[in-house]
């Protein structure tokens, strides 16, 4: 489901603004489509790093029937904003060599931090586009971009010694953090992501709700800095 | 090492570690008058500055950026499948959660909050009783602990009421007097606060559980259902359902943690003095060996300090004390080749695998409410409640559902059911269904111990004190792997009792090697075990070094086996086991408490 053509049509036009915007440097959508009032400047993102990375959330969580997509929830304006964490960095990460390959069971082995791989990564796939398809990966066919990114996820692409699995990863599970987390965080605008989940956020006290069985919970979310949905 | 380091003034007791074991022990030492220094590698931590609402409940740094976890920067394990191959490095926290900072685990933890089964206790003994010595598997090294349930019963009853456990008991000095787990053993008194209200999906289970012949119980939880005031005077406010346990300081003050239970009340005991942000290197000893006269240190400034002391409690988490005793000289490595040896030997974990079941589309799960401890369970196939003759495996499974509150990140990395793609809008609706309409139930299972899973030191990584890194040898054994399909096929009849639109049943592969980029869970345990024997225990039922009698080390590090149950129930009985100990026998007659 998802990918019916009036469906489609709102998908893509949400991405060309999100491009366009990139393209101007950042223009933050709200949920309704609307510019916000202060575009969004990437900080760490580079015009054409940008330009894949909202073409790839917009394909990642698309606008559908479902509800609002990655783009509009500024889910690449989260990911821009946490490269300038200590968990970027690798910071937190267990950083000191000698780095071995191993099975993959045994986990993350590489001495890149989440920066590097989006750095190495985002190259890779536009490098990659550019081969196959004589394109950066922004100015491809949603299908084909789909394409891509089916291929870095089962692993079939390299980026130098990076294994397209792992920057699809990466790649994934910041986007999902982005539009679920807690719009404090720069993503979820609106709180779109969780009102389409059904989740409340930082209502957190359902002492008079624990015991009314397989009802709608009534009230809307609440972020944390207090805005409501 | 220490020949440079300065050198403080002597203390009757040095801990290592703040979370549950070691406030208990202070508590305890600091009540049998001694003075007292706790060693904490991390930040001190609160209610007030970890916990407060509602910056404390954001999802993102909770649980995906380990706000209160250990910092892997610094300090972690590195991990292998079998000894032929090379253990590399756990760079990034996913298969299990470690803590760090004062509280510990137990600052971040759920709240499940057991008694261990009777039978878990001596389950050699029982094994060989019930099916003979040829039961056990080739290779398992099937342990003791060398203490009876009867024994740690006061234990057992006095965690209970400073954690204000909410529970509904079965028998109390031998009477039924509650629809309680009808496999738990007699209590001496009941529980300090009523169970928990059931979640929906709790009472579901409940229901279908009867229905499929099993006997379902309110999981024991250490999640107040009423305000409460424990033995020591701290103060719990009721829980409010909110879904934020795991990963987070309880902004409610409900769910227990030593920075709730016992330290308001200890950080005002003259005797006692917490240093927090003080990583420990060694333990240090006498010329022979035989005794420790107090540990070295890097503190919060970077400065090398020896703190004296008469007495060292080891309690950090499980393999930071196997490390510890590794890196001091504390007992005898474990030989695998040899089987001989106790220090790495009977390295267990858990052995959890969670079901999914798809409800009516208009049925809503709200799967966001929640306490970390609550839920429901039934133990017919846990422990030696069911007759394992025919079965041909040793251990089992509680099994249940311990909706502990799913919040929307985990929601979206957990996906639809199995054979949904994992992003595009198949992904978002199979999800969104799935998060509405689905409930989880975990199949909680015990972990046997082999010969050929243990720890030891790595010989190449090292910490950022240069220090090497533990080294874990472990691997799923068909023994465990049976269980684990034998018991979850338990969950599809409570499944069809349920009226599932459509159930996926996780059971664990033959062949799939244990895999550290998935959660499992944070339930390790063994490396340092209890026993009788010290030819197979580092440490006698007391929790006391055989080598080196002033050094006791408390923790699930002491477990011969992985149980079924949670362990911080048994470590806090076994903290006041060891305490009571201490406290009557050893502080009077220092020396071996066993012989």
């Amino acid at each position: 489901m998802g990918i019916g053509g009036l469906r489609f049509t709102s998908s893509r036009r949400q991405f060309i603004l999100g491009l366009a915007g990139a393209v101007a440097c950042g223009t933050a959508l709200t949920p309704s489509g609307r510019a916000a009032a202060a575009p969004y400047r990437p900080q760490f993102f580079n015009a054409a790093e940008w330009a894949f990375l909202v073409a790839a959330c917009d394909r990642l969580i698309p606008a559908d029937a479902s509800g609002p997509g990655a783009v509009a929830l500024d889910v690449p304006r989260f990911i821009d904003r946490q490269m300038d964490t200590p968990y970027a960095r690798g910071e937190q990460w267990y950083m000191s060599g000698p780095f071995v390959q191993g099975a993959a069971n045994l986990g993350y082995q590489l001495p890149y931090a989440p920066r590097d791989l989006y750095r190495h990564g985002i190259a890779g796939m536009n490098a990659h586009a550019a081969t196959r398809h004589g394109q950066p990966f922004a100015s491809l066919a949603p299908t084909v971009q789909d394409g891509l990114l089916q291929a870095a996820e089962k692993g079939s692409l390299a980026f130098g010694d990076i294994p397209s699995v792992v920057f699809f990863e990466q790649l994934l599970a910041n986007v999902m953090e982005g539009a679920f987390s807690d719009p404090i965080h720069g993503g979820n605008t609106g709180m779109g992501g969780w009102t389409m989940l059904g989740f409340p956020g930082a209502r957190a006290d359902f002492m008079d709700w624990v015991d009314q069985y397989g009802a709608h919970y009534p009230l809307g979310s609440v972020s944390i800095s207090g805005e409501r949905a | 090492m220490s020949a440079d380091a300065r050198r403080l003034d002597p203390v009757d007791v040095v801990i290592v570690g703040g979370g549950w074991a070691g406030s208990i022990m202070a508590k305890e030492m600091t009540e049998a008058g001694r003075s007292v220094v706790v060693l904490e590698r991390g930040p001190d931590r609160g209610t007030a500055s970890d916990g407060a609402y509602p910056a404390s409940i954001d999802e993102l740094e909770g649980n995906f950026r380990y706000r209160l976890f250990q910092d892997l920067s610094k300090h972690t394990v590195t991990i292998r499948n079998n000894s032929q191959q090379v253990a590399l490095p756990y760079r990034r926290m996913a298969a299990f959660l470690p803590g760090e900072g004062v509280g510990g685990a137990g600052l971040h933890w759920s709240g499940v909050h057991f008694r261990i089964p009777p039978d878990d206790l001596r389950l050699r003994t029982r094994v060989i009783e019930k099916y003979g010595a040829k039961f056990i598997p080739e290779g398992m090294n099937l342990q003791d602990y060398g203490v009876t349930y009867e024994e740690l019963e006061p234990f057992f009853d006095k965690a209970e009421k400073v954690f204000g456990t909410a529970g509904e008991p079965y028998k109390v000095n031998g009477q039924v007097v509650g629809k309680g787990n009808v496999f738990s053993p007699s209590r001496s008194d009941h529980f300090p606060l009523p169970a928990l209200k059931d979640v929906y999906t709790a009472y579901l289970f409940r229901k279908a559980a009867e229905e499929a012949g099993f006997h379902p119980y309110s999981l024991p939880a250490a999640n107040a259902s009423r305000q409460y005031v424990n033995p020591y005077g701290a103060q719990m406010g009721p829980c409010n359902f909110c879904g934020y346990c795991s990963g987070y300081a309880c902004y409610m003050y409900s769910k227990a943690s030593p920075n709730v239970n016992i330290l308001p009340v200890l950080r005002r005991h003259p005797l006692f003095e917490l240093r927090a942000s003080c990583n420990v290197l060694k333990v240090e000893l006498d010329s022979d060996g035989r005794r420790a006269t107090g540990v070295t240190y890097v503190d919060a400034e970077g400065n090398t300090v020896t703190q004296p002391a008469e007495l060292v409690i080891l309690s950090a988490f499980q393999f930071h004390n196997v490390r510890l005793m590794l890196l001091s000289g504390i007992g005898k490595p474990y030989d695998p080749a040899r089987n001989e040896g106790v220090v790495g030997r009977n390295f267990v974990y858990q052995n959890v695998t969670t079901s999914t079941v798809w409800l009516d589309p208009k049925t809503e799960t709200n799967q966001y409410i929640g306490a970390g401890g609550g839920g429901v369970a039934f133990d017919d196939f846990n422990s030696e409640n069911f007759d394992h003759g025919p079965l041909g495996f040793v251990g089992g499974s509680p099994v249940w559902v311990n909706q502990a509150g799913v919040k929307a990140i985990a929601a979206a990395h957990s996906g639809g059911p199995p054979g949904t793609p994992r992003w595009g809008s198949a992904w978002k609706a199979g999800m969104i269904d799935t998060y509405r309409h689905s409930l989880r139930i975990d199949a909680h299972g015990t972990n046997m111990a082999y010969r050929d899973v243990y720890l030891d030191l790595d010989p190449t990584w090292k910490d950022a004190h240069g220090q090497p890194l533990l080294r874990m040898t472990f691997d799923w054994k068909d023994n465990d792997i049976r269980m684990n399909r034998y018991v979850v096929d338990k969950i599809g009849d409570v499944a069809k009792a349920m009226g599932a639109r459509q159930v996926h049943l996780t059971r664990r592969e033959f062949g799939k090697p244990f895999d550290t980029r998935q959660y499992q869970t944070t339930h390790l345990g063994g490396g340092a075990v209890m026993g009788t024997d010290p030819g197979t225990s580092a440490l006698n039922r007391y929790l006391q070094s055989w080598d080196v009698h002033n050094v006791f080390v408390i923790g699930a590090n002491a477990f011969p086996q992985g149980t079924g149950y949670n362990p911080t129930g048994m470590v806090a009985a076994l903290a006041y086991w060891a305490a009571h100990h201490i406290r009557t026998t050893y502080l009077a007659h220092p020396g071996p408490l066993a012989g």
